[in-house]
């Protein structure tokens, strides 16, 4: 996922109807859609709803309804490294919660947020069925496996340290 | 496109080149590498040594030696794991610069890498797989490709009987006899409930429609369970397959599976081999001229828990916030679309092929009476072993933990197992003998659910562990009902609060009144089965919930708010290293002398006790 695509999505249409168009008018292909939107730009811009909605026949306020009721679909775009903190019960038994309120230490901002900067997000995550590797962090597609507040330090310090 | 004659050749004809993988010894002088590409072993780099194998076969110009990847093993705590059939070698903990000495020593030279064997728990060194205890008790019915074939290559599947039970069913069965086989075979539902699944079948059957639906539940939602990813990983044929058989009996021509879209390898993997079906003519109009069509296509869902209830994953296919629909009508008679729909879970199709070539004898003479064959369990938290295991109905929860899983780390003390995750209950050490089936894991409390296993030592504390679940439901309730929606929320607050130390005397009387009443007016099973999570810990725990309240205090020492931090004078060296690295300047005592903690200014972050190199930091 590259997330420097999502400044508005100026000149992004092309994408956008390239996706709308792989797809018939159904309304059933809503998921399937926001769930492609998501993984391009990063999140649902505004102007990517309306399309939608004039492709589907589905008024806004039921997209921004089901995009509100999914945890995978953000209205505000993540930053370039989205760091999510594996809470599943078995990296919790095994001290996950450690490593979150490390990263909000760290990152200054708490689940949910980005950075000023636009660097960093941070996300509790439910389970992302690594659990043998509990406890495990991600940073975008990378996953970080028997984690500590120390291998969590060295990750960030790699990335923060980029310009 | 194939005839089938032609797939009964490739099977006929792969089956003797992959003989190896099964049969220690059998007559070649190949060698088969196996790479476990599973989640967890993926994560840690296993691409990597494949690629890295292949590099080294091509470079050295070694002939008769084939790298493959493989689904799941199951012991995922030593990933990633490399085997070597037909000696049936067990490398652990390789790592991607291994390789080379893997292939000059052992391929090259016939001897073993003694450093990358795997030590069981008693320290003894393991050759093969089979040796290891983790093993000896275990059955694999659901699992059984898992670690055998290439979950991308069609022709693998084949070669293991594949697609044989197909053939069976649509030359020699009509669909009322695959239901009696599968009802007489007593195969439950392995999402949770364990309603019968033949009888989910007939019910659809019966049911009156132009146009009917078989779905797949892959939202594998509950946390610490992930045995229908490593199914669908590792082995995606067997549920295409059993779909197919499931469409026949039912009289459906379209099938959906919704899977968990943080599941981008399962979805994949799945994806592929509809594909390798369709383009081989399986999926399809008249499939081998018999006149059955079918066709299957892959829905995924989005980060909702809720969604792996049945009718609100049915709302979430159609496109809509997946919110559950009040039942009945029940989904075989009114659910995709308003049309007759048969769901059943991945693990749940897992055993059909099976069933069905082997017969129902067979599978009945598995487990219990009333739960028959087995069980996936992922076994996870404070446990030696951890991995996806697939035991008999009716083994022990301490055959699990201890035989299996290997005991608990660390020295520590079995404390309780959580099963059934935020729906379940925990399990503790009186009942570690009670033989695991859905009836008795009701009966004490907790239930089969998912299969999701997380085992905990005696550093845990119940109360927080309640107050983990009640935040998960909290997050995932739809919002639909209001006991669920406020009576969750309502329990966290409580919960927060007893943790925090501002627990008052009839909270725990208060709380197990809201939980009788959610349990009885919440209209999805989310939220009538949210408050098992509380009501076992109390009814376990109850003194650790009261000690919380009375004495504000955490024998576990998880509850932050309620530690005081006091440094022991006997033990205190008057180092300075506690005071120097407090970040709110709480500690003061000169150089060797006794240092003390100011319990107003102390905000028990616990760096002291993690710094103090004579743990004279006490709780």
């Amino acid at each position: 996922m590259d997330n420097t695509r999502c400044e508005g999505c100026t000149g992004e249409d092309s994408k956008m109807q390239e996706i709308l168009s792989s797809y018939e008018k159904n309304k059933d292909n809503l998921i399937q859609i926001l769930n492609e939107v998501q993984e391009y730009y990063g999140y649902v811009p505004e102007r990517a709803q309306l399309a939608i909605s004039e492709y589907l026949s589905i008024p806004m306020a039921e997209i921004y309804g089901v995009i509100t009721f999914y945890a995978r679909f953000t209205l505000k775009p993540k930053g370039k490294y989205h760091l999510a903190i594996c809470l599943g019960t078995a990296c919790f038994v095994k001290g996950s919660e450690q490593i979150l309120e490390r990263a909000k230490e760290r990152l200054g901002i708490v689940e949910g947020e980005t950075t000023k900067d636009g660097k960093f997000s941070l996300e509790a995550t439910r389970c992302i069925g690594a659990c043998g590797l509990a406890p495990v962090f991600t940073v975008n597609d990378e996953v970080f496996g028997k984690a500590t507040v120390k291998k969590l330090d060295e990750v960030l310090d790699k990335y923060m340290s980029e310009e | 496109m194939k005839t089938l004659e032609e797939i009964k050749k490739i099977r006929e004809e792969k089956r003797k080149e992959l003989d190896l993988r099964v049969n220690t010894s059998a007559d070649t002088r190949e060698k088969h590498i196996l790479v476990c590409h599973g989640t967890g072993c993926t994560s840690s780099k296993s691409p990597k040594i494949l690629e890295n194998f292949r590099k080294i076969i091509e470079e050295k110009h070694i002939e008769n030696v084939r790298v493959i990847q493989t689904g799941c093993f199951g012991l995922c705590a030593k990933g990633p794991i490399v085997i070597i059939r037909p000696e049936d070698v067990f490398y652990a903990m390789v790592k991607p610069e291994d390789c080379e000495e893997i292939i000059e020593k052992h391929i090259q030279n016939g001897e073993l890498v003694e450093r990358l064997l795997c030590k069981d728990i008693d320290n003894k060194v393991v050759k093969q797989l089979d040796e290891l205890n983790f093993y000896k008790k275990q059955k694999r019915i659901a699992l059984k490709n898992c670690g055998v074939i290439d979950p991308e290559n069609i022709d693998e599947y084949i070669a293991f009987d594949g697609y044989k039970a197909l053939e069976k069913v649509l030359f020699e069965m009509t669909p009322d006899s695959v239901i009696e086989t599968v009802s007489a075979s007593g195969l439950r539902g392995r999402g949770g409930a364990g309603f019968p699944t033949g009888k989910k079948w007939s019910f659809t059957k019966m049911a009156k429609g132009d146009q009917k639906y078989v779905v797949c539940n892959a939202d594998e939602g509950d946390p610490g369970a992930f045995m229908d990813r490593s199914i669908l990983e590792g082995d995606p044929h067997c549920v295409v397959e059993a779909m197919m058989i499931a469409g026949y009996a039912v009289g459906a021509n379209k099938g959906y599976i919704y899977v968990r879209a943080e599941y981008p390898i399962a979805v994949k993997r799945f994806q592929k081999a509809i594909d390798a079906a369709r383009g081989y003519g399986i999926l399809g109009k008249n499939i081998w001229n018999t006149g059955f069509d079918f066709d299957l296509e892959v829905r995924l869902g989005a980060g909702a828990f809720v969604c792996g209830e049945e009718t609100a994953l049915l709302e979430s296919i159609e496109g809509r916030r997946g919110q559950p629909r009040l039942k009945p009508p029940f989904p075989a008679n009114e659910g995709l679309f308003g049309k007759p729909t048969l769901i059943n879970n991945v693990e749940t199709y897992a055993n059909i092929t099976k069933i069905i070539l082997n017969g129902a004898e067979w599978y009945s003479s598995i487990g219990t009476e009333k739960s028959k064959g087995t069980k996936v369990f992922a076994l996870g938290g404070n446990v030696n072993n951890i991995g996806l295991v697939e035991v008999p109905m009716g083994v022990t929860l301490r055959e699990i933990v201890f035989d299996i899983g290997g005991g608990i780390p660390n020295g520590r003390k079995f404390k309780a197992a959580q099963t059934g995750g935020p729906s379940g209950g925990c399990i503790t050490e009186e009942n570690l003998d009670t033989p695991i089936d859905y009836e008795s894991l009701q009966s004490i409390g907790s239930m089969m659910g998912s299969g999701g296993l997380i085992v905990m030592d005696d550093s845990k504390c119940m109360v927080n562990l309640a107050k983990f679940y009640l935040g998960f439901t909290v997050d995932e309730s739809c919002g639909k009902c209001t006991p669920c929606r406020i009576g969750t929320r309502r329990l966290l607050d409580m919960l927060t609060r007893i943790t925090e130390g501002k627990g008052e005397e009839g909270d725990v009387e208060k709380l197990e009144e809201l939980c009788k009443n959610i349990q009885k007016a919440s209209v999805c099973g989310l939220g009538q089965t949210a408050p098992n999570p509380v009501l076992s810990t109390i009814k376990y725990f109850r003194d650790e919930y009261e000690e919380h309240i009375r004495d504000k205090k955490c024998r576990a020492g998880e509850c932050k708010a309620l530690m005081k931090l006091h440094i022991d004078p006997e033990l205190c060296k008057g180092c300075g290293l506690c005071k120097r690295n407090c970040p709110v300047d709480a500690i003061t005592g000169e150089v060797k002398q006794t240092h003390v903690i100011d319990p107003e200014k102390c905000i028990k972050c616990g760096t002291c006790i993690n710094k103090c190199p004579f743990h004279a930091i006490k709780s």
